[in-house]
Order: structure tokens, then C-alpha cells, then sequence
């Protein structure tokens, strides 16, 4: 870059020289920034265009009545009632199943496992199971837990069926974590003659969680929006009730019927709409859309929090 | 620090679920399973949602749209009560049944007319004969007929853009039926959607389309498409519920039904639920844009119920071209 000769009759013309480069390498700054930009904007741009779409479609729709009625042939009195009930019943059988499992999955994969023939096979396995299409998990849900299990179509079936979609999810988010974890903080436990579940348990689990909840969350709101598995498991339904209360049975504290009762879920309710003859139920599906976005939404924006606000509190 | 946010979280979520439902259900009430085509679903579910008004929370309906072929699957394995069909049961369908020791009453709730329709635009066509349609849909067309032209010299030089039903539909098997002569015999490059709403934006875009789906889809949106007469034989017939009626509109005119499961019959909810179907049916189907039977149909269905008058008059055949008045006299047969 330096020119060769720096004699006093070619050092202006080398000064020259060398801005003309720094120029050059400027532009092209210049035009990957723009580049960068325009890849943004083009992105944020398609996304605002769906979002304020749905916002000038759907907001109409949304009111109290919205949320609290039933689906109806009548587009002006439909509503999401048993579709948002079924969609949080879902995601709790799935949270309840999948984080346990992923995560005791996740610990014993990165702290307990030795590193073998067998554990690399596991290894390949989940991480290649994060990308099977959600449809494969239907298909395989619809064969064991439909009718294997015979849990028919029910809240635990779907319920099942998510958890073992975002199962993959949830290990590879509890590994990232665990592996942002010095070494140095698990040798000094050692060193103070900690077992390794006491290693495990006071040190790895608190430190890994914010990490951890993040990968949950993120899979949660994955899941939640998931249509192909559960139109699989056959719950491409009408459905204008409730299921039970878990309070239902006055001999039991908790009952657990509800987990076996017929459902919808939010994704479902918008696809039965979008494919209805009458224009008004365009509408309808748009409001649904804005409200399954809004809790996607929020579900990432929780996640960032915790992240956020449990990273605060280690302190290494 | 013992993850404190996984336990606080997972309560929350449970406590907020069961104040969600606590108050609003108490007991499960019996439900009655439906399942099957999406053509006779909005009848059902408006039904359904009627019963369920009606009897105020007493009996659940799950109404699923599952396909003809794919409800009478479920209901011959003895999972749902009632087979929502958009054509009669199969032969096939009747030996799984039968191996499984269903059976069943066939009870016809409506009369759908096929419709065909190309572009608003398009003023060449008011009119198109069976042959002319079986000329542009038998397989052997696949990659002939390709423009208005070829079909009849008298039309213009225009390009054929067709829109038809998926192959898995009942739609697809009753429009193959009557119009090529063979079910599921089509012609393969053409745009196939099980949701008719793609096959409106379809036709309703493109100059020279011509397509074809349910009459109800055509009603909601008349302004954007143009329903074709039907030359049968005997002169044009447009798709209106009066040719439908008087049976006029040929071949495209099809009887829908359900099909209910003699065992379930015996649960009161089922045996009330079908009640309650064929005596507010009339008036419903009105609604949700098919065409009636004449009331005697449904009181009739009711009467095969209580006569004990099961199976089917079709004989595992898909049959087209069958009038309302027909159809009735078959039924009376049983």
C-alpha cells in the first residue's frame, strides 16, 4: 500500500495515491451500508405492509364481544372465545412437558453424558430434528398419541404434539446456555468438594436459566402458531364450547377431563375464516391474526426481558 | 437461587387457565361428533350452533371438516356419530362400515348446484354445453385445448385458464362424474385448490378462466364472476335454487348428506341433535345459500329413523344427474 520510493518529488503524488485508496474503501463501506440498509428496510417494510394491513382489517372487529363469543356462521357475531381458551390450554400441556424434558435432556447431554459413538448419534439427532417440517411431527403424533395413546383429538394430544416440535428447540437453547458457563466457576465448586448434581443445581441451572427461558419462550411462541401438525392430528373443527373446568368435579381438587376435551386453537380459527364465501369473515380472520400476532409478540418480548433481568442478578 | 421463574411462571399460566375456565363450565355436557365435508359443514355448523342456543350448553357439537372420504373413515371406525357427505358412501366405504358393524341412515339435508364460471369480462360465453365442458376437461385435453378456439371455432382467440377443485374433494368426484362420464377422470394442468376462495381471486383476475365450485362460494361473490348456463340437452339452464328446485339444472345439481350411526342414535343427545336437524334444516340451508329440500324430505328422513330404515339407496354408486323428485322417490324406497 506504501508506495516504494518516499522521495520529496513522488511524496504528493504517493499522498494522492493514498487517499484515492482510502476513497475507494470508503465507497465500498458506503455501499455495503446502503446494501445493509436497503436488505432492512426492504424486511421491516414487507412486515409493516402485512402488519398495518391486518391492523386497518382487523381492528374493527376487536372488542370485548370479540374475545368472549363463540364461532358463528354470522361473520358480524363470531368469535375467538374457544380458540384463545384452546390455544393457552395447548401451550400449557406443551410448556409442562416440553421444558422438563428438554432441559433434563440439555444438563444431561453437556454435564453427565461422556462423549461417544452414542452421544454423537444423539447429538446429530436432535439437532437435525430442530429442522424436520412440523408436518412429519403431525403425521407421527396423528399415528401414536391419536390413535396408539387413543387420546383422539384432544388438548393433551395437540398439547403432545407441540412439545415434541419444540423439543429440539428447548435442548439446543439449554446447551448454548450451559456452555456460556465458565469452566473456572464449575472447578472451583469442585474444588470446595461439591458433588455434581450440587454443581448442577447451584450453579449451572441458576446461571443457564435466563438463557434457557429465552430458548422456551421462543419455541412456545413457535408452537403457537403451528397449523400443519394440529389440522394432522384432525382438529380442523367447528367447536363452540368450553372444555371442563378443572374444577368441575366437586370430589376431585383439580380435574384433569379437560385435557381430553375437543379443541380449537387461533391458527385453526383464522384458516376455517380465511376460507369461508363471505367477504366479512375476511375481516374476522384479520382481528384473529392480530391477536395471535400480539401474543407471539409478547411472548418474545418476555423472553427478552427475562434474559434482560436475570442476567442482572448473576454475578460471576 | 433454585429457578425461581420457572416455578412462578408455569403457576401463573395454571392459575390463569383455571380462572379462565372456572366460571364458565361446570359439568361435561355429551357431545355429538360430526366430521367430514366442507361442502355440507356450513349447513351443519349452522345447525350446530342453533342446538347449541337452543339447549343452552346442554349438548356439545363438534362439527370437523375432515372431507367426505376422510369423515367416512372416522365414522366407519365408530370415532364420530355423524358423516357430514357431499356425495353418497362408497362401495368401499360400505364394506369397512359393515366389517366394523356400523351402520347407518342415509338422511339427504340439501341440494348444492355445481357452478361453472369464467370472467365478468369474458361476453362470448353465456352458455356451454356438457360436451363442450367434457371437451375441455376429459384427460385427453391436457395440453390441447388450450384456448377458447379450440373448444368452439365460433369463440374468440383467447387463452383457457381453468380453476377446478382438488382431487381429494367430493366436488372434484361429482363434477368428473357428470361431466367427463368417469369419476376422478380430469385433466391434470389446471389450478386445483381445495379452498375456493383461491379459485374465485383465480377467475376473478384473469380474462379468459373459466372454473368451477360450489354454488354458495358463486353467490358471495357474484359481482366478481360469471355463472355459465348449462345445456344439458335441453336448452340453457342457468344455476338458480328454482332450476335447482324443479329440477331443470342438470347435470351439475347434487344432493348433500349426513349419514348417522344407528349406535350413537341410541345416545339421547344424538337421536335429539338429528331431531332438531331436520326440523329447523329448511330455513338454515336457505341461510348459508344451498337449496332446500321440500319439507316432507326432512320429515321423511326423520320417519326412515323411526322405521328403522337403514343403509343406503345408492348401492355404493355415485349417481349424477338425480332430481330433487328422484331423489325422493329412491328414498321411499328404502
Amino acid at each position: 500500500m506504501i508506495p516504494k520510493s518516499i522521495g520529496a518529488s513522488s511524496s504528493e503524488s504517493g499522498v494522492a495515491e493514498m487517499r484515492r485508496l482510502i476513497a475507494r474503501h470508503k465507497t465500498w463501506d458506503w455501499l455495503f451500508g446502503l446494501l445493509g440498509t436497503l436488505a432492512l428496510l426492504f424486511a421491516t417494510l414487507v412486515f409493516a405492509a402485512l402488519f398495518g394491513q391486518m391492523l386497518i382489517n382487523g381492528t374493527p372487529q376487536l372488542s370485548w364481544e370479540f374475545f368472549t363469543s363463540f364461532p358463528s356462521r354470522r361473520a358480524a357475531s363470531a368469535g375467538i372465545l374457544s380458540a384463545w381458551v384452546g390455544t393457552i390450554l395447548v401451550m400449557l400441556v406443551t410448556a409442562v412437558v416440553a421444558v422438563p424434558l428438554g432441559i433434563g435432556a440439555g444438563i444431561y447431554l453437556e454435564e453427565y453424558a461422556r462423549k461417544n459413538l452414542l452421544t454423537d448419534i444423539i447429538e446429530i439427532n436432535v439437532t437435525n430434528l430442530a429442522g424436520v417440517p412440523s408436518i412429519i411431527y403431525g403425521l407421527l403424533a396423528l399415528g401414536l398419541f391419536v390413535y396408539q395413546f387413543g387420546l383422539g383429538q384432544s388438548i393433551a394430544a395437540a398439547g403432545l404434539t407441540l412439545a415434541l416440535l419444540i423439543l429440539p428447540v428447548v435442548i439446543v437453547a439449554t446447551r448454548e446456555a450451559i456452555r456460556t458457563i465458565p469452566q473456572n466457576i464449575r472447578e472451583g465448586a469442585y474444588a470446595c468438594g461439591s458433588s455434581k448434581w450440587q454443581v448442577v443445581s447451584h450453579h449451572i441451572i441458576p446461571y443457564s436459566l435466563p438463557g434457557i427461558m429465552t430458548g422456551v419462550i421462543i419455541g412456545l411462541a413457535r408452537a403457537i402458531g403451528e397449523t400443519a401438525p394440529i389440522i394432522t392430528i384432525g382438529a380442523l373443527t367447528f367447536i363452540a364450547f368450553l372444555p371442563p373446568s378443572p374444577f368441575s368435579n366437586p370430589e376431585q381438587l383439580i380435574s384433569f377431563e379437560w385435557l381430553l376435551a375437543p379443541f380449537t386453537v387461533m391458527p385453526i380459527q383464522m384458516f376455517n375464516w380465511i376460507s369461508r364465501p363471505e367477504e366479512a369473515f375476511q375481516a374476522n380472520a384479520a382481528a384473529a391474526g392480530l391477536v395471535l400476532l400480539l401474543m407471539t409478540l409478547s411472548m418474545n418480548a418476555l423472553a427478552i426481558w427475562i434474559r434482560y433481568h436475570f442476567r442482572k442478578k448473576i454475578k460471576w | 437461587m433454585k429457578q425461581p421463574a420457572r416455578h412462578s411462571t408455569t403457576a401463573a399460566v395454571a392459575i390463569l387457565g383455571s380462572l379462565v375456565l372456572s366460571p364458565l363450565a361446570f359439568a361435561a355436557p355429551p357431545v355429538v361428533k360430526v366430521d367430514g365435508s366442507s361442502t355440507v359443514f356450513p349447513i351443519t355448523e349452522a345447525v350446530a350452533e342453533e342446538f347449541q342456543k337452543a339447549r343452552k350448553g346442554a349438548t356439545n357439537v363438534t362439527v370437523g371438516i375432515s372431507g367426505t372420504g376422510g369423515g367416512f373413515k372416522k365414522f366407519c371406525r365408530g370415532e364420530t356419530d355423524i358423516a357430514n357427505a357431499s356425495r353418497p358412501i362408497s362401495k368401499k366405504e360400505m364394506d369397512d362400515c359393515s366389517k366394523a358393524g356400523i351402520r347407518y341412515y342415509e338422511l339427504p339435508v340439501a341440494y348444492d348446484a355445481l357452478t361453472v364460471m369464467v370472467n365478468p369480462q369474458n361476453t362470448f360465453i353465456k352458455s356451454m354445453t356438457v360436451a363442450e365442458l367434457k371437451k375441455i376437461w376429459e384427460p385427453g385435453a391436457q395440453g390441447r385445448i388450450n384456448n377458447w378456439k379450440d373448444v368452439n371455432p365460433a369463440w374468440p382467440d383467447q387463452k383457457l385458464k381453468l380453476y377446478g377443485a382438488g382431487a381429494d374433494s367430493g366436488t372434484f368426484d361429482y363434477f368428473t362424474e357428470a361431466i367427463v362420464g368417469k369419476a376422478k377422470s380430469s385433466r391434470g394442468d389446471y389450478t386445483a385448490s381445495e379452498d375456493d376462495n383461491v379459485l374465485v381471486q383465480g377467475i376473478a383476475g384473469d380474462k379468459g378462466a373459466l372454473g368451477y365450485f360450489g354454488f354458495a362460494y358463486y353467490i358471495e361473490n357474484q359481482k366478481k364472476l360469471k355463472a355459465v348456463a348449462i345445456d344439458g340437452g335441453k336448452g340453457p339452464i342457468a344455476p338458480t335454487p328454482e332450476n335447482v328446485d324443479n329440477g331443470s339444472y342438470q347435470p351439475l345439481s347434487r344432493p348433500i348428506f349426513i349419514y348417522v350411526s344407528e349406535k350413537s342414535l341410541d345416545k339421547p343427545e344424538v337421536r335429539d341433535f338429528v331431531d332438531f336437524y331436520m326440523k329447523n334444516a329448511r330455513p338454515l340451508v336457505k341461510e348459508v345459500k344451498y337449496i332446500p329440500l321440500p319439507a316432507k324430505a326432512y320429515s321423511g328422513n326423520l320417519d326412515h329413523i323411526a322405521r328403522k330404515k337403514i343403509g343406503t339407496v345408492f348401492g355404493g354408486e355415485n349417481e349424477t344427474g338425480l332430481t330433487i323428485e328422484e331423489l325422493m322417490k329412491r328414498e321411499a324406497q328404502l
